[in-house]
């Protein structure tokens, strides 16, 4: 790979996205590898954004009141008996 | 997980605990989705309500062509815009913006001020119940666009095409507003936890 293509981390931290979604082409995704084996640093930026994804799916949902969830119950059987 | 199917027939034969099942999974995933929309948690919730009212009306006539997911996300969006209160477009792609600060980086475009090291230690079983009860706090400072998204596809687990059709826009449109949202999302936690 020559030089002028090697990318740089100031563009490698806007592939990351990209990088994880799949959407980039062959090429670039060659060259954004090739960049984060000589980088520890968008490599640590790269799991930092994985951790920061990998957190997202961990947030517990807040439950809903036994009332509320009984008075949604009711709002069906009164339409099921309706 | 329960099983789509099992759970729609039981709906539609009136079983009232499988509506309460349908309630528990999904009442916080729909209220979640339905503040990103709406400005107040209030009209979130009566847009919440509004779709389930939506759901009582319509499970007769579902048939299965989308998972059940799916059709209550599209029902809560659709009352949401019609709600619409301050739905204002940002649109992602004619100006892509740095998302991390232009600041941090030399004149070769290398890391003047790289990231400190964290990640390792939000692995860590009890820091990374922390770090999602952060990350939670701060997704709702998110300008909309991207707080939709990210709660979509990295909350809500949506494929990529169901959360461009719930939004109406491009893979590539939503590719960046996820990018940045989730760039927003790990400069907040960096302010946090790397600090020395």
């Amino acid at each position: 790979m020559s030089r002028r293509d090697a990318i740089v981390c100031r563009q490698a931290v806007e592939l990351v996205t990209d990088y994880l979604e799949g959407a980039l082409t062959a090429d670039e995704r060659a060259r954004f590898e090739t960049h984060l084996a000589d980088c520890p640093h968008c490599r640590e930026y790269l799991r930092q954004m994985r951790v920061t994804i990998a957190a997202l799916g961990r947030v517990e949902p807040e439950s809903l009141s036994r009332a509320a969830r009984d008075d949604l119950v009711a709002l069906y059987r009164s339409w099921r008996a309706g | 997980m329960v099983d789509d199917s099992d759970l729609v027939a039981r709906l539609q034969a009136g079983d009232e605990q499988a509506f309460a099942t349908l309630v528990d999974l999904y009442h916080a995933p729909l209220l979640r989705l339905a503040s990103t929309f709406v400005p107040s948690r209030a009209v979130a919730e009566e847009v919440v309500q509004d779709t389930w009212l939506g759901v009582v009306r319509g499970i007769e006539r579902f048939e299965g062509r989308s998972s059940l997911k799916t059709w209550l996300f599209r029902i809560v969006v659709n009352r949401a815009r019609t709600t619409g209160v301050r739905e204002r477009r940002e649109t992602p792609t004619d100006q892509p913006e740095p998302t991390v600060s232009p600041e941090r980086f030399n004149a070769g475009g290398g890391w003047s001020s790289p990231p400190a090291p964290w990640a390792d230690d939000a692995e860590d079983r009890i820091v990374a119940r922390q770090t999602a009860a952060k990350v939670a706090r701060h997704l709702n400072l998110l300008p909309e666009r991207q707080r939709q998204v990210v709660v979509m596809r990295d909350f809500e687990g949506l494929p990529a095409t169901e959360a461009c059709a719930l939004l109406g826009i491009t893979e590539a449109n939503q590719r960046v507003l996820l990018h940045r949202g989730r760039a927003r999302l790990r400069n907040m936690l960096e302010q946090e936890l790397g600090k020395g």
